[in-house]
């Protein structure tokens, strides 16, 4: 068990299962396959909301909903708050985003969308250094605590 | 943040509930930052980046419903990127019932919501909104509240703006409170270059490969790159702009790079010159071979990647005027050479209303017509975002589109190949 102290975005407590992505989180790829189903009701039956880009050999087609999301920022598209925040209204959000690095703007504009228009709970914390992501593995068990203490297990 | 009187009024609610929660998401926005204030948009324009009806977006124009029914304006009429359907690019009847029918359901509905929001015009869908011909062309040091990652790259870089990386509906929000939160890109500091990028090739390096190298390496950083004014000169003049446009796509989609400055070219390096980089900036040298190594490292997700290409996209971003005539001539040329009168390949240039317009009256916009290449004002990545394309053999010269998509990446050379059947 190790323990991470970062800055908190969004406040918040949860525990779950690490994703962990060392390279940079194309938020619009990722969300692709999800997207290209077309509606809510469709996005529904695409319920574990799989990884869509392939440039991203760590996350491609695995699960992300429910899921502590581990990796050092996103990258990609302007696209990429708005496609979180809409994830967020759909229920369909990662568990939490975990930032090694300070986190980016296209990930703070989502995170932040989630929290103030929609009722979604998704724990957002960055700044936990190259240590975490080094550390962290997908399949762990991740605790996020409201002080920006990410314990991993 | 320290708010000003009236936007302190805003966020306790003196303009509505949900003017506050705008002021709330922008503060929030900032704090993240470590943004101290708010600055005013001086851009005379706004762009934002949602151009779709997408029926899963329902959550988006659920939002701005709620905007506009509390009476909300954006203080600056915008720009959008590029519409996602047009009917002149081929497409199937299953393609058409999967695009009109399950993907882009909304498409009327959002649109409606962008004339009462204060699109400038009709026609102004386009990622290259910049263009002279678009008209929303940022002057030096204004500072904007604009989302779509090429356009923000080229808006910082190419024009010397100043503008953050600001996602869908964060854009919208700066253009309704009139001011954005100030860090980043914004400030002098952040402005300064993370890394010198050396470029020691032996020819002039395809844009679109360059881009990516950089941003792969970069991400979120700001590179100073030097020895590309060899190839470009000092001069921003049209070719050295498209060149910038679609390597700062590529730095920007491929990383998530928000500004460049190359070395005796771009306003700021012109101006500041090597002061412009930190004390500890990390040196990236990409030659020949890195090229090469990033692009070899490509993957093809075709399900049968020797395939035979079925269509060809060019202009993503959006081609200029000289770009979509150069284009034209090459195309033209290459047919002549390999004994055809039409392309081997289904092929959509894609370029904004505007510039297809001016190109019409040349000598090109016939000769190109006959030949079978079809020019558009579609945005490719909202074409190529459904399951249907997964199966359809795609090639783009477009780095930002491969990206995205299934699409395969091809040199700008391999590309004409293909498409005016120099290759069998």
């Amino acid at each position: 068990m190790k323990t991470f102290q970062g800055r908190v975005i969004v406040p918040g407590t949860i525990s779950a299962e690490a994703l962990v992505s060392h390279g940079g989180f194309n938020t619009l790829a990722s969300f692709q396959m999800a997207l290209q189903f077309g509606d809510l009701k469709a996005m529904g039956k695409d319920t574990e909301v799989q990884c869509g880009d392939q440039n991203n050999p760590d996350l491609y087609k695995k699960p992300m909903m429910g899921k502590a999301l581990c990796l050092p920022q996103t990258i990609g598209s302007t696209t990429g708050g708005m496609v979180l925040f809409a994830a967020c209204a759909h229920g369909k959000q990662p568990a939490c985003m975990l930032f090694s690095k300070p986190i980016d703007s296209l990930a703070a504009s989502g995170a932040i969308l989630g929290d103030v228009w929609t009722d979604a709970v998704m724990p957002v914390v960055d700044n936990l250094g190259d240590e975490f992501l080094d550390y962290v593995q997908t399949g762990m068990t991740v605790s996020v605590k409201e002080n920006g203490i990410v314990v991993v297990d | 943040m320290k708010l000003n009187e009236e936007q302190q009024a805003m966020l306790n609610g003196s303009r509505g509930e949900v003017m506050a929660k705008i002021m709330k998401t922008l503060v929030m926005y900032g704090d993240a930052f470590g943004a101290e204030r708010m600055v005013p948009v001086t851009g005379k324009y706004g762009h934002t980046v949602i151009s779709f009806g997408l029926g899963v977006m329902d959550p988006v124009y659920d939002l701005y419903d709620e905007i506009l029914s509390a009476g909300i304006l954006p203080e600056q009429k915008f720009t959008a990127d590029p519409k996602p359907l047009d009917p002149r690019v081929p497409s199937t009847p299953l393609e058409d019932l999967v695009f009109k029918k399950l993907m882009y359901n909304r498409q009327d509905r959002y649109e409606a919501q962008l004339q009462k929001l204060g699109i400038t015009k009709d026609e102004d869908y386009t990622c290259a909104c910049y263009l002279d011909q678009v008209g929303n062309t940022p002057e030096k040091g204004e500072v904007l509240s604009w989302a779509e990652s090429s356009a923000v790259v080229y808006a910082n870089s190419v024009l010397g703006a100043r503008c953050n990386r600001n996602s869908g509906i964060i854009e919208m929000m700066g253009s309704i409170a009139g001011c954005v939160p100030e860090f980043g890109l914004l400030t002098d500091e952040g402005r300064k270059a993370d890394w010198i990028v050396e470029v020691r090739c032996r020819k002039k390096p395809e844009s679109q490969l360059l881009g990516s190298a950089i941003g792969m390496k970069v991400m979120e950083d700001v590179p100073y790159i030097k020895g590309l004014d060899q190839w470009l000169g000092s001069e921003l003049d049209d070719r050295a702009k498209a060149y910038l446009k679609d390597f700062g796509a590529a730095t920007a989609s491929n990383g998530a790079v928000g500004l460049y400055h190359v070395e005796n070219l771009t306003p700021e390096a012109v101006e500041l010159g090597e002061s412009l980089i930190k004390d500890n900036a990390k040196v990236y040298i990409v030659d020949d071979a890195e090229l090469e190594r990033v692009y070899r490292n490509y993957p093809v997700i075709w399900k049968k990647p020797e395939a035979k290409p079925q269509l060809a996209f060019i202009g993503c971003p959006h081609l200029t005027l000289q770009q979509l005539t150069d284009w034209a001539r090459a195309v033209l040329k290459g047919l002549e050479a390999n004994g055809r009168k039409k392309v081997a390949v289904p092929t959509v240039f894609t370029a904004p209303v505007q510039v297809i317009r001016e190109f019409e009256k040349t000598i090109y916009a016939w000769p190109l017509k006959k030949s079978g290449v079809i020019v558009s004002y579609i945005c490719p990545l909202m074409y190529m975002n459904n399951p249907l394309c997964k199966s359809k053999a795609v090639i783009t010269s477009s780095n930002k589109l491969r990206t995205y998509t299934s699409a395969k990446y091809c040199t700008d050379s391999e590309i004409l190949d293909v498409i005016t059947g120099g290759v069998k």
